[in-house]
């Protein structure tokens, strides 16, 4: 059955409807475009003969505001209205290009490539007046949704032009011509999310609301610790349970796919392909009586070597590796320990992070139904292409035999970059022989995630007499095995190559865990440290933070050799200009430097670059008797290039970066006997709407072309709380989550 | 004594997971629902019902997805035994207005509230509850309303912009 991809939520009431429209379709030949933005504008864009318009929103809609952006890039240059656009989520398919969201990449790797398709498009419809008129092409100009000839004031509807268009040759690439960013009626100008009336309505729209006829519902009760598998379970008991129709039991995770590093997302971050893991699964009429069954499951498991883990042998081990002679060198040049030895003044230091989970707010799902060979399913995923293979590949399923449709996905933040529950289901529904619906409780999620990995630094620095940093030596101890260490630090990372004498080393012990990508992999935990220390050191040489961050930035870089060079992001893409420039913007906005001090206030700033954005961030905190703190305000300035796509959803990113940021502050998975003691968001807390600081966001606009932010703006919030912390009390918050210090938020 | 003690409890006991039809009245609309009387409610809108709006997030009532009005009162829906919505009425995000009209709804649209949106169902019952008590909220008193709902995109600024719009647009009046 060929699904209507807009109603593919409500199977049962589409039979009959369906469109049945004319739509613009044709093939484009795009020998000029580089591989990356060959797109068809076939694929992203159906005009029928009524005149609708529909653009196809090719990304993975997780809250990052793609559904609505990219349709914008399209509907920019093919010049319509935006209001009488349609915007569709995509199914899968190599016509779209890359489907996935991840690294901040849409708005960088679509924004060429998508206004072209829209141009394109343009070009055509102008081609088939010009052509029915019988007048050059040149002297016809469009107006949203039109076509004009103005010296003869006539004009065509582009869906009136649609069936002409579609018998044209489609234009060479290099005589696209897109318009000069003045003219942009779209781009730039806030729009709101396309979804938003469906979801105050309460329209199904996420992974959780498809609905399948002769669906079945099914949890999976997986081995609390990694790698455990099942001894014995009592499934006869389970079966005889109201409504359940199926007991599957995995008992041991088959061989060529466990823990076998299957995909590297982000350098340093391993998303281990796992199969379907050790478990019970029950499958019942509905859900809740799968997940009250699963209530009566007893089952014998075997840990395996998962269980002698804990997070205090954790610590205690990177803290013997960290006063050892590390096991690799990432970076060294000059003479650290020399420089250390003969410095004015040495500050030592050591921090912490913890592992931490993801908890999207829609738990792990997806819908599949097998018959006669062939796969179907409805996922909320950020990386569906990734799961679609490793599908094919663990279930020996023909790629070209399976279908993905793309669900509104209820928070992504990384977490769904691993396809470890679409392949439950699909491996369930191939079991059962017929659709089901996996759904993950809350305690799954938390308990089976693939969690952002834990880091523990050491860190010396050296002050000449003047207070200039002359020596930086930094030390992690983190988990991972040869040459593949979970959440590592890049090479070039900040400030590498802008001391005269730098070391930067790892250290590494095992870990039987699924660590992944949480939102500003790395980053997210290394910020907060690297940038406290540079705030201990500013402190130690008297210096204003700000300016101590400036003279470094100033410095000139001192390049890797190039054979070290394999690790992206850090020193050696920084643009030290952009930097200061959102330094500057910051610093003015907030005031910086006429800032008062007052008893239990303090001002902290950070600044960090990643993801190929620029962001600098002051927190004004108060903290109370009781070591409570109260983050007031947020001033954060970037700079993602020259262009905003779109302001509102840009906005929203950096408000839910900042506050993502406090949630990670307060927020720790722990081990004890290899079991993750936290199961839901009592344990893990969330930031509250009580918490919130005002927040205060101002773009400083360069010359580059238009980056992402769902990342980049994170990583610098949670040092620039901690030091302001610093401000306000003079006590360091070296240990995160803030309990670990001795601090909360209020 | 002992004996109908044990009955009783028998009774009680194989009464668990056993189906009942009961009486629902949601969005105005009655229907009957054969389901144990202990399942949560949120299950049985959800997949009895087909009422998709609102939304499991952590089953323990801490986050606020699943927040529907029984009689005017926002509740857990993750936390409430079907049994005990009988004879009450159910307001469901569905329910809410005929039309999406909803002042807190366009307010939500307008300030362009949803990130992923998964919350948004709980945050806006939680919001028309509490504008209906409290039609002129201080700041402090929209913190205290709104702060057992989360959201883990962040959406809280906006939220708090579409609760003083609601405000002004007079979401009180609406409110059944």
């Amino acid at each position: 059955m060929r699904l209507n991809r807009r109603s593919f939520l409500q199977i049962t009431a589409l039979t009959g409807g369906g469109l049945a429209l004319g739509f613009f379709d044709l093939p484009f030949a795009s020998a000029q475009f580089d591989p990356q933005a060959a797109l068809s504008p076939t694929a992203f864009i159906h005009i029928a003969t009524d005149g609708t318009i529909t653009l196809m929103a090719k990304a993975p809609e997780i809250g990052q505001g793609v559904k609505t952006m990219l349709p914008m890039m399209i509907a920019e240059e093919l010049d319509v209205d935006w209001n009488k656009v349609r915007v569709e989520q995509a199914d899968l398919d190599d016509k779209y290009g890359g489907q996935s969201a991840g690294g901040s990449t849409s708005t960088q790797s679509n924004y060429l490539p998508l206004r072209r398709v829209g141009a394109a498009c343009r070009q055509m419809l102008i081609s088939a007046a010009a052509t029915r008129w019988g007048v050059p092409a040149a002297e016809c100009t469009t107006t949203p949704g039109r076509v004009l000839h103005a010296a003869s004031e006539r004009s065509f509807s582009y869906g009136e032009l649609a069936g002409d268009a579609c018998a044209l040759t489609p234009p060479s690439m290099d005589s696209i011509k897109l318009k000069d960013p003045k003219d942009f009626r779209i781009i730039g100008k806030p729009h709101a999310n396309v979804d938003n009336h469906s979801i105050v309505t309460g329209k199904p729209l996420f992974g959780i609301d498809v609905k399948v006829p002769g669906m079945l519902h099914a949890v999976f009760a997986k081995s609390p610790v990694y790698g455990g598998k099942v001894k014995s379970a009592n499934i006869d008991e389970i079966k005889k349970l109201p409504g359940v129709r199926h007991v599957l039991v995995v008992t041991d995770t088959p061989a060529n796919s466990a823990g076998t590093p299957d995909s590297q997302i982000e350098p340093g971050i391993v998303i281990v392909a796992t199969g379907v893991e050790p478990g019970v699964v029950i499958v019942a009429d509905l859900w809740w009586q799968a997940q009250s069954a699963r209530s009566k499951l007893k089952v014998d498991w075997d840990f395996g070597p998962g269980a002698t883990q804990s997070s205090e042998k954790f610590a205690a081990r990177a803290a013997e590796q960290l006063k050892a002679p590390p096991t690799d060198i990432l970076r060294a040049y000059g003479d650290v320990d020399g420089a250390l030895k003969t410095a004015a003044k040495v500050v030592e230091a050591d921090y912490s992070y913890p592992f931490l989970a993801h908890g999207t707010l829609e738990p792990m799902n997806t819908t599949a139904s097998y018959k006669d060979g062939k796969m179907e399913m409805w996922t909320a995923s950020q990386s569906p292409a990734a799961g679609k293979s490793q599908i094919a590949r663990a279930l020996n399923i023909p790629p070209a035999n399976i279908t993905v449709h793309l669900t509104r996905v209820g928070g992504g933040f990384g977490r769904r970059l691993n396809t470890d529950y679409m392949l439950e289901a699909a491996w369930i529904a191939k079991s059962v022989g017929a659709p089901v619906k996996l759904l993950w409780s809350r305690e799954d999620d938390i308990t089976h995630d693939d969690y952002r990995p834990a880091g523990y630094h050491s860190l010396k620095g050296g002050l000449d007499a003047q207070g200039k940093l002359i020596a930086w030596r930094q030390h992690l101890a983190a988990f991972g095995e040869g040459g593949r260490v979970a959440g590592a630090v890049d090479a070039t990372e900040f400030p590498s190559g802008r001391v005269p004498n730098f070391a930067s080393y790892t250290s590494a012990q095992p870990l039987l865990l699924r660590t992944g990508a949480l939102r500003a992999p790395g980053h997210n935990g290394y910020a907060f440290v690297l940038k406290g220390f540079i705030d201990e050191l500013a402190t130690a040489a008297g210096r204003d933070p700000i300016e101590f961050n400036l003279e470094l930035l100033n410095a000139t870089p001192i390049p890797m050799a190039p054979a070290a060079n394999g690790r992206r992001g850090g020193n050696d893409t920084l643009n030290a200009d952009r930097m200061k420039g959102v330094i500057k913007l910051v610093a003015e906005k907030s005031g910086w430097a006429n800032r008062k001090k007052v008893p239990g206030r303090g001002m902290g700033f950070a600044c960090h670059y990643c993801h190929a954005g620029y962001f600098a961030e002051v927190a004004e905190v108060s903290v109370d008797a009781k070591n409570q703190i109260t983050v007031h305000k947020i001033w954060a300035a970037g700079d993602v290039g020259n262009q905003i796509v779109n302001p509102s959803g840009a906005e929203a990113q950096v408000q839910g970066a900042i506050l993502e940021a406090m949630s990670q502050m307060q927020q720790e998975i722990t081990l004890t006997g290899g079991q993750v003691q936290q199961t839901n968001y009592d344990s893990h807390p969330l930031i509250r709407f009580d918490q919130q600081p005002e927040i205060e966001l101002f773009w400083s606009m360069s010359e580059f072309g238009p980056t992402g932010l769902g990342e980049p703006s994170l990583p610098p919030a949670l040092p620039a709380i901690a030091n302001a912390v610093f401000d306000a009390t003079g006590k360091r918050i070296r240990t995160l989550p803030l309990e670990r210090s001795g601090f909360s938020f209020a | 004594m002992t004996d109908l003690y044990f009955i009783c409890l028998y009774v009680i006991l194989s009464k668990q997971g056993t189906a009942m039809s009961l009486k629902l009245k949601v969005n105005n609309a009655v229907s009957t629902v054969d389901v144990p009387p202990d399942t949560p409610l949120l299950w049985v809108l959800r997949d009895v019902l087909d009422l998709k709006g609102s939304k499991y997030g952590c089953g323990i009532g801490m986050c606020g997805a699943c927040t529907v009005l029984l009689d005017g009162q926002a509740v857990r829906s993750c936390q409430t035994n079907v049994e005990s919505a009988v004879g009450k009425s159910v307001t469901t995000i569905e329910g809410l207005s005929p039309d999406g009209l909803h002042p807190v709804q366009v307010a939500w649209e307008q300030v362009d509230v949803p990130q992923c949106g998964y919350c948004q169902a709980g945050q806006i019952m939680t919001a028309v509850a509490f504008l209906a008590k409290t039609p002129h909220p201080t700041d402090a008193q929209i913190d205290d309303a709104m702060a057992a709902n989360l959201c883990r995109c962040g959406t809280y600024p906006r939220i708090r912009q579409a609760i003083r719009q609601a405000v002004k647009a007079g979401a009180a009046v609406h409110t059944s």
